[in-house]
């Protein structure tokens, strides 16, 4: 009785599929114009890639700085604290007087009134806009996105990020006019649809002044630097994961070597019976 | 229940014999997975995951109740105390991605374990109530599943509830005030974020509470065994503690190494790069989908396009995605061949494996791009899959010519042991475990 | 475990390989487990944006001589007082041994400052907030603060002077950063 009504069941999804395939109109796929331009991010190596990677601290220091002079004008980094900064490299004095150079916002002991102080290593990076409205309001109704966690939640990592910030080029001469930028917005190869509504930040070599004894500022090595400091920002713990990593699968290994060789001691007894 | 040459728990001390004449715990133990259950001899490897599937439940239950100690259930920082656990918290990050990726391991071991019953024919009588509380377990593992993708509050984590929330609006009438009710609102907000944190905090409890169940109806038949024929004498068997403790150890090594490089070393290979970005409940992400282990089932949910009969497509999707885990209950009844173990059903095996493939690409096919050859052969990989329990094995199982059986267990490790003596081919390295494809 | 004993290996070695193996997997097995456990209970402790809130600065010019202000620090409430001519000579005047904890009110503050008593409002017995910083309120038998919870009364320089208070009120690291600014931590 069961496998009568299944039987009947059965033939009643395949016929609902069945009739699904013959109302559904086949259109064999073309590739849109966004896929026919839109590029794979370049290679990008940093120090931080793979199972042993580990964080180059003066590239990220660098990078900070990148971000400081030039991404921190639009973009926000809500999730980083001052006092992460150690990760850097950057001792307690340090943080504290990199964190009191930037203005946080605060209320005036007096009146109430809000207002800005000094930062303190326990703030956050203050971001540059007040509120979504204000950002939108200042760039053209696009959102610069946080930048906190980029590398994360963009498919393809900081590669992608390093290949937008230098991916910038003269709109191609065969682009169909509906895919060619409008106005406020910027060709760029990298970018899914396109057309980023980011200007090329990173324009000129020397456009931020590295200390003495790090590489030539060139745009490449800028982003490059920068891309590297916001796999940091998005994966601060990045150096322990992989330590620990290591120690916990070395640990496993004798691990599973003990329990094989006990597995096999004890059903050896077992042979031939 | 079990075997009458089953060894008896005989208390050690004074102090547990004490504790025996009060609360037998130590005796439930030692006849539960102790020395006091016999279990076939020739359980090959893919028995160990039933183990193994209670490992990652452990490991879920233990990072996820401490996690709870530092989450905020709330919509507006329930995403920043999801970073505050991974940036500030000690050990945050450690535990938050083996909770991650545990949920995963947790899916794959248990896919392991419902494919091994239902090629050795675990299903079948006397053991369907096993078969049936692990789809309840399994039922349970994808709603808690789901509810705790939601809780990080990303933009898959809203856009999944948005999704699967949706599901109920395709009954119909009732539809629309159902997901309103299940959602506490008109979208995913505070309330439904707040409810599901709560029953995804319940059900794993539920969750161990059934499989309480599961083992206990297990050990009143026995296990099964990669021949499937039934035990007959003590030589058939040995006892659980120490012979499959040990094989169970070891496997529980190789487990836990899988565990540790994906969680360490590639922790969000799995997830979503869009459930990185806060929920925005006014842009949805380019590509939806959900985590890899519902894919199956999201393709067969998007495979019907058409309103066939008076049952619109939205519905036929919805119910047939449903159904697919449904028509699991009624597997044991759906299959009457009275040979268990695929080993000896040359016919079912190959429908077994076509329906593993199938499975496997009705997964791609959940996460690729949704084009008119996507739609198609998710079409038809519906169709087989409905086809597979619905029509084709209620026929095979009637018309199907089996193999000869061996005529015990130990016939057939004896058998496995001769196969052993050969020198060349993929012998059997241990005469407990003969191939189980072959023999 | 098994009364199975292996018919093809010398009885007594075989023993104790088999048993070294099972006692070195079961070993590794209590080893890792007990690993585990470190970050399951080393997450309860203070995280790091607790920990980094180090530091507080507070403007005491508005306190005036015999007056108090509560603030706080690290989530913990601190009492900032003015004593007066008076207070401090009451506080000086307390023999040693009559003290339970014994500290002179010089101890309690910074040379030049003796007028500043800083301290945690957190009585010493079971944590309650003391009476005594606010206006009006009852500042105890011997002037200082008074927590009406099990009746701990502190003197001018907040030691513990009468009731179940183990120790005198904690004085948390502080500095005089100008005249008028303390910073606390």
């Amino acid at each position: 009785m069961v496998r009568i009504l299944a039987f009947f069941v059965g033939l009643g999804f395949v016929a609902a599929l069945i009739f699904s395939i013959i109302v559904t109109p086949f259109a064999s796929t073309e590739e849109s114009v966004t896929e026919e331009f839109h590029k794979q991010p370049k290679t990008l190596a940093l120090a931080s890639d793979g199972p042993f990677g580990r964080y180059d601290k003066q590239q990220l220091q660098r990078g900070m700085q990148v971000y400081n002079e030039v991404c921190s004008a639009c973009h926000s980094l809500n999730l980083v604290n001052f006092y992460s900064l150690e990760g850097l490299g950057y001792n307690e004095a340090q943080i504290k007087a990199y964190a009191a150079s930037h203005e946080v916002p605060g209320l005036d002991p007096d009146t109430g009134e809000p207002t800005t102080r000094p930062g303190l290593p326990s703030d956050h990076f203050p971001a540059p806009y007040a509120n979504e409205i204000a950002a939108r309001s200042a760039n053209n109704n696009a959102l610069p996105p946080d930048l906190s966690l980029i590398t994360k939640a963009r498919e393809g990592g900081a590669p992608y990020v390093y290949s937008l910030l230098t991916g910038y080029t003269a709109v191609p001469a065969d682009l169909p006019a509906e895919n060619r930028p409008g106005t406020g917005l910027h060709y760029n190869p990298y970018f899914a649809n396109l057309n980023l509504a980011m200007a090329p930040p990173l324009t000129s070599e020397g456009q931020v002044t590295y200390a003495p004894g790090n590489p030539k500022p060139t745009v490449d090595q800028m982003a490059k630097d920068v891309s590297a400091f916001l796999v940091w920002t998005a994966e601060p713990k990045l150096e322990s994961r992989h330590a620990i990593g290591w120690a916990a699968l070395a640990f496993l290994l004798i691990f599973t070597v003990l329990t094989y060789l006990s597995y096999r001691q004890i059903w050896a007894e077992k042979k031939g019976k | 229940m079990s075997f009458p040459w089953a060894e008896e728990y005989k208390p050690k001390s004074a102090m547990m014999q004490w504790m025996d004449d009060r609360l037998p715990l130590p005796r439930l133990v030692y006849g539960a997975i102790g020395a006091g259950y016999p279990v076939p001899r020739n359980l090959n490897y893919f028995w160990n995951f039933g183990v193994l599937a209670g490992l990652a439940l452990t490991i879920q239950i233990v990072t996820g109740i401490v996690l709870s100690m530092h989450y905020a259930a709330n919509a507006d920082i329930a995403f920043a105390s999801v970073e505050h656990i991974m940036r500030d918290v000690n050990s945050g990050w450690m535990l938050r991605y083996m909770h991650m990726n545990g949920a995963s391991f947790f899916f794959i071991v248990v896919y392991i374990h419902m494919f091994r019953g239902l090629y050795y024919g675990s299903y079948k009588a006397p053991r369907e109530m096993v078969w049936l509380l692990g789809v309840v377990i399994f039922l349970l593992m994808m709603a808690t599943g789901f509810m705790g993708y939601v809780l990080p509050w990303g933009q898959m984590s809203f856009w999944g509830a948005q999704v699967i929330t949706g599901f109920f609006s395709a009954i119909p009438l009732v539809g629309e005030p159902i997901r309103e009710l299940l959602l506490g609102g008109f979208a995913p907000d505070n309330a439904a974020l707040n409810r599901f944190f709560s029953l995804h905090y319940l059900l794993p409890f539920v969750i161990a509470g059934v499989i309480i169940l599961h083992i206990w109806a297990l050990h009143i038949p026995g296990s099964n065994n990669p021949t499937g024929v039934e035990v007959k004498t003590e030589s058939d068997t040995v006892p659980f503690h120490p012979y499959y403790t040990a094989k169970d150890g070891f496997g529980v090594g190789i487990f836990l190494i899988a565990f540790v490089v994906m969680t360490f070393f590639a922790p969000n290979f799995l997830g979503h790069p869009d459930n990185y970005i806060p929920a925005n409940p006014l842009s949805t992400p380019a590509h939806i989908v959900p985590e890899w282990y519902y894919l199956p089932f999201y393709a067969i949910l998007k495979s019907f396009t058409g309103n066939f009969l008076w049952i619109d497509a939205k519905l036929w999707g919805v119910i047939a995605m449903f159904a697919s885990i449904l028509i699991l209950f009624f597997l044991p009844w759906l299959d009457n061949s009275p040979v268990r173990s695929a080993k000896y059903r040359p016919t079912y095996r190959m429908f077994f494996w076509i329906l593993v493939a199938d499975v496997l690409v009705l997964g791609y096919l959940g996460q690729a791009h949704v084009t008119s050859w996507v739609v198609l052969m998710s079409q038809i990989c519906t169709m087989y899959y409905f086809a597979h329990f619905l029509i084709i094995v209620p026929i095979v199982s009637r018309i199907e010519k089996t193999l000869p059986m061996p005529n015990s267990i130990t016939e057939a490790v004896l058998s496995g042991e001769a196969d052993e003596a050969r020198p060349i081919g993929v012998a059997p390295t241990n005469p407990a475990h003969p191939d189980p494809v072959k023999a | 475990m098994t009364e199975a004993v292996s018919e093809d290996e010398g009885a007594v070695p075989d023993v104790r390989r088999r048993d070294f193996l099972n006692i070195a997997a079961v070993t590794f097995a209590g080893v890792g487990a007990g690993a585990v456990v470190i970050p399951l209970v080393n997450q309860m402790n203070p995280s790091a944006d607790v920990l980094a809130e180090a530091s507080i600065d507070v403007d005491i010019s508005a306190i005036e001589s015999g007056q108090s202000i509560k603030t706080s620090w690290r989530k913990q409430p601190v009492f900032i007082r003015n004593l007066t001519a008076k207070e401090i000579a009451e506080a000086n005047k307390v023999p040693m041994s009559e003290l339970r904890d014994p500290e002179t009110l010089a101890d309690r503050t910074k040379p030049g400052k003796e007028n500043w008593l800083v301290t945690l409002g957190v009585c010493t017995h079971l944590g309650c907030v003391p009476l005594g910083a606010a206006e009006g309120e009852d500042k105890g038998p011997y002037g200082g603060y008074f927590c009406p919870c099990h009746g701990s009364a502190y003197d001018t320089a907040a030691r513990i002077r009468k009731g179940p208070a183990p120790l005198n009120l904690v004085v948390p690291p502080y500095e005089f950063g100008t005249d008028t600014k303390v910073t606390i931590g």
